[in-house]
């Protein structure tokens, strides 16, 4: 089957695995309690559309969900690097959920509409989950950006780190041109000017400045298996039991 | 502080933290939930969140009422909006059986329509 | 997941009804012997009062601090299914904490301050989450055994006086058979496992049994205290009652997986239909309560850290002129 499904697949698929593995961490230490129930839910969200997408790769021949997820080392692995940097301040969460979850949205949006019909359906199967995804994530961008003067700056510095990272989500893969000719996918390029038009008057709104430049410059590298210091480490705790013995049946 | 959880661990915490101390947090409003299962059905009372706006409160209700089962729609209502009957008046509510005028049961007419119509055939 | 909550019966500040109007006292306790429940607006016992709040708030840090063990394996669940599970797991008792609070806060007591009654070390919470879940299998027996206890407990505690607690544990105890099925299915598997995956449960369950014994506090003195407790619907079954059948449930559960409990001494007396086991240490039990297990310091810190590093969150998004509104029902 297709390479260039697949390497679209895998990117989309350790994307929403290692978010979902990255926010679960605030699980019971959020900083209010419906807070913390409401982003648990979103990174149960995100981690299960990973084990969906995982199984539309298995469907195309590659191991199992599990197998995919938990015995890979981190140059294997496809994610942006945006997702895979630590949970960091509230303020550094908040803000990669609103960057990331906007840039998705707008992904599975064009999905919908793909040649590959087992992407199409899925994309349209998680439509609903997204959208409360991007609501949540609006809401407290507003909320915190027209906060009080800590929140804001706390925001804006937030904003400016993640930034270049978030540019790195619309790096192109090797078979960029192939997902466009066969209508599986209308290109990152495109998908990061609709991310643009979409987030910068959101940002705007928040009180906030958008960062300067839209060429990233670092957090770059993920989609072909470079990755930051981070993500290794993450890929060791996450598979720490599953590697006592990978064959048994937890 | 070492501990066996990596999220406690990577955080590096003290245990006696001495800048710790207790504040005033302030408080948020609270917002009485209201649960639809499905179009066509009632809503229903289904517990509290604390938010300080709707916008908010509705996004809390959503994920702390609904991430089981079914949900057609929500409302969320501020609590000090709420007028209420006390429930030392729960006695203004009894209906006493002289009110049978009210119940569907204390029509019956079937006696009559039956003798009406032996009456009729024996004519 | 919930804890017992420890009242001494020989608190000589509890006297329970001094100075209460005996009118209204006894049209109270015919409501609750009528079977009817008390709700918010209506007059109660300032005692009645008292310990509800205690005991809900109690219950109410026992699910925020009961999400700390578990929490320890939320980052390193094997597989998709356990990882999945794990994080609703956790979140549920987040979820519990809010409904709990929710059910103290008709009573008069503002959320805000129970928190800090827990950081501040002057409020209890269940003993049993003093103690380290040290690998995978420690979250797989507590996620069964503690929140089986814990549904005997709520369980007796929803046939309650009070209403919002009913109806808070109502949803409680719905929400905590899926956590009894994912805790059972993940021991089973474990159990019937690898010899690796088997080893570890029993290490866990013997490292757990003595805190679970504990579960349920000691044996209830018989006194005036404990009986009003008892006829105002607060106190809804015996510690030892409730052990008894925990016991009966899940030790012949246990047992059929060929898994053993570190208590010679337990086994169900054939005449007597009641389990017979080695008593548990209560000194201990109180040490702990007192602040001296193996995780008091650090649950707390954790829960301090959570509340300082949320702070500017919160300020940011109150507003001052805002004042603790009790919930309605």
């Amino acid at each position: 089957m297709s390479e260039y499904i697949k390497e679209l697949l895998y990117k989309m698929a350790d994307d929403q695995l290692i978010i979902g593995h990255r926010n679960s961490e605030w699980t019971g230490l959020g900083p209010l309690l419906e807070e913390d129930i409401a982003f648990s839910s979103m990174a149960q969200d995100k981690v299960g559309q990973s084990q969906h997408l995982y199984q539309l790769l298995h469907e195309l021949g590659a191991s199992d969900p599990d197998t995919v997820a938990f015995t890979r080392n981190a140059k294997q692995f496809h994610c942006c690097q945006l997702v895979e940097l630590p949970i960091g301040d509230y303020s550094f969460s908040i803000v990669r959920h609103f960057l990331f979850d906007f840039a998705e949205a707008l992904r599975f949006e064009a999905l919908s509409n793909s040649s590959f019909q087992p992407l199409a359906q899925v994309a349209r199967k998680f439509k609903g989950e997204i959208k409360y995804h991007t609501l949540h994530a609006n809401t407290w961008m507003q909320q915190l950006g027209n906060g009080n003067e800590e929140s804001k700056a706390k925001m804006q510095s937030a904003l400016n780190e993640a930034w270049p990272y978030a540019l790195g989500i619309f790096e192109k893969g090797h078979f960029e041109n192939q997902l466009i000719e066969n209508k599986v996918f209308f290109g990152e390029e495109a998908l990061k000017q609709q991310w643009l038009d979409l987030v910068s008057p959101l940002i705007k709104k928040a009180g906030l400045k958008v960062p300067h430049g839209t060429k990233n410059t670092k957090g770059i590298g993920g989609r072909v298996g470079i990755h930051t210091e981070y993500l290794q480490p993450l890929l060791n705790e996450m598979t720490e039991v599953y590697a006592i013995d990978p064959s048994a049946d937890w | 502080m070492k501990s066996l959880d990596p999220r406690i661990a990577r955080a590096k915490i003290e245990l006696d933290n001495p800048d710790f101390s207790l504040e005033n947090q302030g408080h948020f409003p609270t917002y009485e939930v209201f649960h639809q299962k499905k179009r066509g059905a009632q809503h229903q009372h289904v517990g509290i969140v604390h938010a300080p706006n709707p916008e908010m409160a509705m996004l809390y209700a959503k994920e702390q009422y609904t991430r089981r089962g079914k949900t057609a729609n929500l409302w969320v209502v501020a609590s000090s909006e709420i007028f209420a009957t006390e429930y030392f008046d729960e006695d203004m509510f009894e209906n006493t059986p002289d009110k049978k005028h009210r119940d569907p049961t204390s029509y019956k007419v079937m006696d009559k329509i039956k003798a009406f119509k032996e009456n009729q055939q024996n004519q | 997941m919930y804890g017992n909550a420890y009242i001494d019966p020989n608190d000589p500040k509890n006297k329970l009804i001094a100075g209460e109007d005996p009118a209204k006292l006894q049209a109270f306790e015919e409501t609750i012997l009528a079977g009817k429940k008390i709700e918010p607006q209506d007059w109660m016992p300032v005692n009645y009062r008292k310990q509800l709040v205690r005991m809900i708030e109690q219950h109410a840090h026992s699910e925020i601090i009961g999400a700390l063990p578990e929490g320890t394996w939320i980052t390193r669940a094997p597989g998709f299914r356990r990882k999945l599970a794990l994080m609703a797991k956790v979140q549920d008792e987040v979820g519990h904490a809010q409904l709990l609070y929710a059910a103290a806060e008709t009573l008069g007591k503002s959320r805000e301050d129970m928190i800090n009654d827990l950081i501040s070390g002057k409020s209890k919470y269940s003993n049993v989450f003093n103690y380290p879940a040290k690998t995978w299998a420690d979250s797989a027996v507590i996620a069964w055994l503690i929140d089986a206890g814990a549904i005997v407990n709520q369980l007796a505690n929803s046939k309650g006086s009070y209403g919002p607690y009913c109806r808070a544990l109502e949803r409680i105890c719905y929400e905590e058979s899926f956590h009894l099925k994912y805790g059972h299915d993940n021991v089973v598997h474990l159990a019937t496992g690898t010899k690796k995956q088997r080893a570890m449960v029993q290490d866990a369950l013997n490292r757990w049994w003595p805190p679970i014994m504990h579960f349920f506090g000691p044996s209830d003195k018989e006194s005036v205290h404990t009986e009003i407790l008892m006829r105002w619907k607060v106190k809804m079954a015996s510690n030892d009652d409730m052990r008894q059948q925990f016991l009966d449930m899940y030790v012949p559960k246990i047992w059929d997986l060929g898994l053993t409990l570190p208590d010679k001494k337990l086994r169900k007396n054939p005449e007597t239909k009641k389990w017979m086991y080695t008593e548990p240490d209560w000194d201990e039990f109180k040490r702990v309560i007192n602040g001296d297990g193996p995780c008091n310091a650090e649950r707390l810190a954790v829960r301090r850290m959570a509340e300082q590093r949320g702070r500017w969150v919160r300020k940011a998004i109150v507003n001052p002129k805002d004042s603790y509104v009790k919930p309605f029902a």
